[in-house]
């Protein structure tokens, strides 16, 4: 059986123990990497052979579960999409998703992701309490259509990573919290829009977005926050022009 | 989290934006020409005069002129606020005021001529 | 629980040099400064033609100047890069969905440059 090829890779790990240090700080590990290999590889080979003290999280290992999302090179990527052939230089520096707390080494804190996500209701609110006896919910493919791509998200964070605005305005809800509200005032079963309106129409919803559209190129789903977003803001504005023009009109 | 009133300006950013990205370039190009004195019989004093005193020519210059200073003044506001100035309130303020102003002369010049 | 998460300062001035994406994003965003100034010189401009034709030769003098000329290239340049800027996102923004599919995005783009092209067409030679 031939030597299967492999290249030695330097990865620049960032290293932070709540416990004993102050500031986070830089580790090399020299990791014999295969071609075919994904930054997670390297990551699981410095866990099993040179260090396994280096946290971090992941699960699926094929781009489902949106564990790994972190920094590679400065940009955000999910770690087992992000390809070692992609970088020739053989220097790589992964680093915890930017814009969030650092728990330790590569592990960053997503309560304020959870809380906001939450905080737009994101599930079917149906339009009238219709009982189980009545039958199921019909949706013709066109109205599937129309939010289909918006369920594509698996919540990696990668977007918030990339969000200027979020980096610079904490409060901002984000693009993954404003597209899964969008997603649901899509679906045509849903009628809980008014309800979402009170959060994501706030000025630190989807006012705080100018359309950088850093989320969209970094999204490893191709959900496209970056469009969800303006489309919201043109539904919220139309809305904004009906309820003062038009105040006698009931919703 | 109250509602924002951020929609009357972004919608006026959005029909100014799209506005400007028609016929600013080519706004822009007259401009150049009139001031490289490339083909001075194209945009004379009497066809620009007269544009301007046709009720409809009237409506464009203004509606394109509307759109374009509040399509600039929202963008200007949220630039600003990019470029590190955390005075939201009264950056807007200034904007938003520029471009009330600039609404205002527009609005007295076209009613001169 | 961790009673210590490390929190990484991002630079309120000088956070968009870290990437060329940023770098894009504030080169659009300052296109805008230019087309205000550009809209008070066709204000001012307004207002010469207003006054007498006089008036309005002696702007279109200063337009001649070379600061004038100057500032119209400038302002030709930004403009330009604030309409590609804006056709490009446009499908993002109004996706049209007719029967089932959307519309594909550069159908989109292309009609807008389309336009684009007939609308300044036409300008440039209303005078003619």
């Amino acid at each position: 059986m031939s030597e299967l090829q492999k290249r030695q890779i330097q990865l620049e790990v960032l290293r932070y123990n709540p416990e004993t240090d102050t500031a986070p700080r830089y580790q090399t590990y020299s990791v014999p990497c295969l071609e075919e290999w994904v930054v997670l590889d390297a990551l699981n080979y410095i866990k099993d052979h040179l260090d396994p003290t280096l946290s971090y999280r992941w699960s699926c290992h094929m781009a489902v579960c949106g564990s790994c999302g972190m920094m590679v090179n400065g940009e955000p990527k999910l770690a087992c999409k992000a390809f070692i052939h992609e970088y020739q230089e053989g220097q790589i520096k992964v680093e915890p998703m930017a814009n969030f707390p650092i728990e330790r080494d590569l592990v960053t804190s997503v309560e304020d992701f959870i809380t906001k996500l939450a905080s737009v209701k994101p599930y079917l609110i149906p339009k009238e309490d219709k009982p189980v006896s009545a039958g199921e919910f019909k949706q013709t493919p066109a109205e599937l259509k129309k939010f289909k791509q918006y369920t594509l998200c698996i919540n990696c964070m990668l977007c918030y990573a990339a969000c200027p605005q979020y980096a610079l305005v904490p409060e901002f809800l984000g693009p993954a919290a404003i597209s899964m509200a969008h997603r649901y005032n899509q679906d045509s079963r849903d009628g809980g829009r008014d309800q979402r309106q009170e959060v994501i129409a706030s000025d630190e919803g989807v006012w705080e977005c100018s359309f950088v559209g850093a989320c969209s190129e970094v999204c490893p789903k191709h959900v496209d926050p970056a469009g969800a977003l303006q489309q919201v803001k043109v539904a919220s504005t139309i809305d904004w022009y009906k309820e003062h023009l038009m105040p006698w009109m009931k919703k | 989290m109250a509602k924002s009133n951020k929609p009357i300006f972004w919608g006026l950013f959005a029909a100014g934006g799209t506005v400007t990205a028609f016929v600013t370039p080519a706004l822009v190009l007259v401009t150049l020409f009139a001031a490289m004195r490339f083909n001075m019989d194209m945009f004379t004093y009497d066809s620009i005069h007269a544009f301007a005193g046709w009720w409809l020519g009237k409506l464009i210059i203004f509606g394109v002129i509307l759109v374009s200073l509040w399509h600039a003044a929202h963008r200007l506001r949220v630039t600003v606020h990019d470029f590190g100035i955390r005075a939201d309130k009264q950056v807007a303020i200034v904007v938003y005021s520029l471009a009330g102003l600039g609404t205002l002369l527009t609005l007295i010049h076209l009613l001169n001529i | 629980m961790n009673s210590k998460p490390y929190v990484r300062e991002v630079s309120k001035t000088t956070w968009f040099m870290s990437h060329p994406r940023y770098k894009r994003y504030m080169a659009r965003e300052v296109t805008c400064i230019f087309i205000f100034a550009y809209t008070f010189l066709l204000i001012w401009g307004l207002g010469c033609l207003a006054d007498s034709r006089e008036s309005f030769d002696a702007f279109v003098q200063a337009l001649g100047s070379p600061l004038g000329v100057l500032f119209n290239v400038v302002v030709l340049i930004a403009t330009v890069y604030h309409s590609m800027s804006w056709f490009d996102v446009t499908p993002q923004a109004m996706p049209i969905q007719i029967g089932e599919e959307f519309v594909a995005g550069n159908i989109i783009v292309n009609a807008h440059y389309g336009a684009w092209a007939v609308v300044s067409l036409i300008i440039l030679f209303w005078g003619m």
